[in-house]
């Protein structure tokens, strides 16, 4: 065994953690403040979710880190380690596998089960950050549900864009209540916020926690003669030929060219060992 | 129509040590509809501090101005701007208006303001101010740029737009042609003939020998000095 | 007639300092009411207390509201004065930076209290964003500029469409025509007499200036040191003042 608590963080700081998620599951789509704790790693770098995983995380469970859907990217693969080193807990690749997974900006193409817990990383947890700089004001909004102002950015998006040009962190309301971000997950993947998993979303910096808790009513804004559109790249992954995934663009020479591949890694690596099995 | 009693006006000027001037004591009269009066006397008597304060323009010390049923001396603010909506009519003679606001809508603006439709309000300041021989092309120009004359006329034909049962007219007359000054003696004659009780000042003799039925000496009402 | 607002005994103070102190009047739904006096003496106290800004010491801001008829303001949920705030109630500022929102398109600034009220049609919210600019002559082909792109003049016409895009009883007029230039100021005044003819709207206009009151308002309040030291008709007030204030306010006028 190593010499840190198990997790990392001390039992008291997991209490209080577990208590705001708590809160947090109550009252979908509220942000709840916690005293984020300073974490082995630079903010911007998953402090947030880091802690709730950390307070979420037993024993017995088997945790699957991704950044923007990959498996092996820096920070998915320090985050592991990480846990691996300070809970000695089991790590996978494989979504289906996982009881806790942590994730930067995608959720699995998969779909999660009721066994399962998604944590996010947040970098800016205030869906009305860029239109109201004040804290104060922001959460008298949410308080009041003084929502007219969500509705004006995406107004602003249609008379420039022709079209609701916000791409990522798209923000839903949660139960009616609440409006949320996301986190800057591709709106491709909002639909997908509707799930039978437990989503806990953490802001280290900000220090703020939120959750959708299972089967939670969550509705991506839009006008009435501007539905929510949760388009991708028109194009099949290129290594699996997926035509309903979310794709990475990747520019492959100095020429400009590029080929659209699976963000979720594991889902592609899947598709592919099944297409060879079926090949074989 | 008008009734004035016991009326009494002082003016104090407190940021010259307070000083106290008297200008009107005792004024008593009556104007039944149809009615012209002439205020008379010389300047300085108080005819125009009597028409303002006929109008609620300044208030009385004492006494009462009851016009239409409603004492102008001791009403409400809203009651008096009713009363000048529906009632009392006032041709000073200045213009004052909102300047950019086109001539048309200025005569007709008594008019819109009871709510008449805007077409009806709109006729009835062309049709004035074609009587007052107002050209056409200054129609949708501000009367803000006219000259004295033409300002006076626009004025008289606001005040005439809404056929009001009481009218205070000053100077109706004054810096008018004689084409002019027969129309507006017209329009003075018309609103007799309709019912309206008329206080007016003419300075014009003939005009007032012309229209007026009685005069009253405002001197009458002028406090003695000591 | 139910006044549209009923203010009784409304009371500020700064600690020990007099913001405005017992001031009562009734406002009537069509009716401007001009409130004059210097710097300082309470007159933008009392807008802020009557319009929700600040919380009066003691007094009661009764407002004949569309549902439940007369109900005093400041004893209702914040919420509740919100909704207020966002639909019959608006506020126009001095300065149009305060009562606009600067990164935000002319349209979205217009729209923003139809949004705030639940319109969810794109179509619907700029074609009336787009009506009511040409309201306040603002041209159409500008709905997409921000207000820092406009002049003074238009963004304080843009602010008053702003608030009077959700049809508005009352208004809360903060020296709307302070800082214009002399030939915007007499355009605003003329647009906004005219909005309040058309839309039967009550307006508190609170002013420096006794030019803009003469025009605007039907009926004057003047404050010195917190007090309210003489109310009447707006004409009556101007050319009979009887307070020894007032006198010196009306006759410090320079005449032009």
């Amino acid at each position: 065994m190593s010499d840190y608590n198990f997790a990392y963080l001390d039992e008291q700081t997991k209490r209080m953690i577990r208590r705001a998620i708590l809160k947090g599951v109550a009252v979908p789509g509220y942000q709840v403040p916690f005293a984020s704790r300073e974490m082995p790693m630079p903010y911007g770098w998953g402090t947030g979710g880091v802690q709730v995983t950390a307070a979420c995380l037993t024993p017995e469970d088997t945790l699957k880190v991704i950044d923007q859907g990959a498996d092996d990217t820096t920070n998915a693969v320090s985050i592991r380690k990480f846990f691996e080193k300070t809970a000695d807990v089991a790590v996978t690749e494989k979504t289906a596998e996982a009881t806790i997974i942590q994730t930067r900006h995608r959720i699995p193409e998969v779909t999660l089960t009721e066994d399962q817990i998604l944590v996010y990383q947040v970098p800016m947890p205030e869906p009305l950050r860029f239109l109201e700089p004040s804290e104060v004001e922001t959460r008298k909004m949410h308080a009041l549900q003084d929502y007219g102002l969500m509705h004006v950015k995406l107004y602003e998006d249609i008379a420039r864009h022709g079209e609701i040009a916000t791409a990522y962190s798209y923000p839903v309301m949660v139960e009616d209540r609440y409006v949320m971000s996301p986190s800057p997950i591709p709106k491709f993947d909002n639909p997908k916020l509707e799930s039978a998993a437990l989503q806990l979303f953490g802001a280290g910096r900000e220090q703020r926690i939120y959750a959708v808790p299972p089967f939670t009513k969550v509705v991506s804004l839009d006008f009435d003669d501007y539905p929510f559109d949760p388009s991708k790249a028109p194009h099949p992954c290129a290594l699996c030929a997926a035509e309903d995934s979310y794709l990475d663009e990747v520019i492959t020479d100095d020429q400009g060219t590029r080929m659209f591949v699976c963000s979720d890694t594991d889902f592609c690596a899947d598709r592919r060992a099944a297409q060879e099995g079926e090949a074989a | 129509m008008i009734h004035v009693e016991e009326l009494a006006k002082n003016f104090t000027l407190h940021n010259q040590g307070g000083t106290v001037i008297p200008v009107i004591v005792g004024a008593g009269f009556s104007v039944a509809p149809g009615e012209c009066v002439a205020l008379t006397g010389e300047s300085g008597a108080g005819k125009s501090t009597v028409m303002r304060i006929l109008y609620g323009n300044y208030l009385a010390q004492s006494g009462s101005v009851r016009i239409g049923g409603v004492d102008i001396t001791k009403a409400e603010p809203r009651d008096i701007l009713q009363l000048r909506r529906e009632t009392l009519g006032y041709v000073s003679q200045f213009l004052r208006v909102v300047p950019r606001v086109p001539t048309l809508e200025v005569v007709a603006e008594p008019l819109l303001a009871l709510g008449r439709p805007e077409g009806e309000a709109l006729n009835r300041a062309r049709d004035l101010l074609t009587r007052l021989r107002i050209p056409e092309r200054l129609w949708q120009l501000s009367p803000t740029t006219f000259s004295g004359g033409e300002q006076q006329r626009v004025n008289i034909a606001r005040g005439f737009a809404h056929a009001y049962p009481a009218l205070l007219l000053d100077e109706p007359t004054a810096s008018l042609d004689a084409t002019n000054r027969e129309t507006v003696l017209t329009l003075i004659e018309e609103a007799k003939a309709q019912g309206a009780a008329i206080v007016g000042i003419f300075h014009d003799l003939e005009a007032r020998a012309r229209v007026a039925d009685r005069e009253i000496d405002v001197s009458a009402f002028t406090p003695r000095v000591a | 007639m139910t006044p549209l607002l009923d203010v009784k005994d409304l009371t500020k103070t700064y600690g020990g300092r007099v913001g405005c102190t017992d001031v009562s009047f009734r406002l009537y739904p069509g009716e401007v009411l001009g409130i004059v006096g210097e710097s300082g003496s309470g007159k933008s106290t009392l807008l802020n207390c009557l319009a929700g800004h600040l919380p009066p010491d003691r007094g009661q801001v009764i407002f004949d509201t569309r549902a439940e008829g007369p109900r005093d303001v400041l004893t209702m949920s914040e919420p509740e004065r919100r909704m207020l705030g966002r639909t019959d109630w608006a506020f126009v500022h001095q300065n149009p930076r305060d009562g606009l929102r600067m990164r935000i398109s002319a349209g979205g600034n217009v729209g923003e209290r139809l949004m705030a009220v639940g319109a969810r049609h794109y179509g619907e919210i700029r074609a009336q964003a787009t009506d009511w600019l040409g309201r306040v002559e603002i041209s159409e082909t500008r709905i997409d500029d921000r207000p820092s792109a406009f002049s003074g003049g238009m963004q304080q016409r843009l602010q008053i469409a702003r608030n009077l895009v959700t049809g508005p009883r009352l208004v809360f007029m903060d020296e709307p025509t302070g800082g214009l230039d002399v030939s915007v100021q007499a355009r605003l005044l003329d647009l906004i007499r005219g909005l309040v003819r058309r839309m039967g709207l009550s307006a508190i206009v609170v002013t420096h200036d006794l030019a803009v009151v003469r025009l605007l308002a039907d009926r004057l309040m003047v404050m010195k040191d917190g007090h309210v030291i003489e109310t009447g008709l707006t004409d009556q007030v101007l050319d009979d003042p009887q307070a020894p204030y007032t006198q010196l306010l009306v006759s410090s006028v320079l005449q032009v």
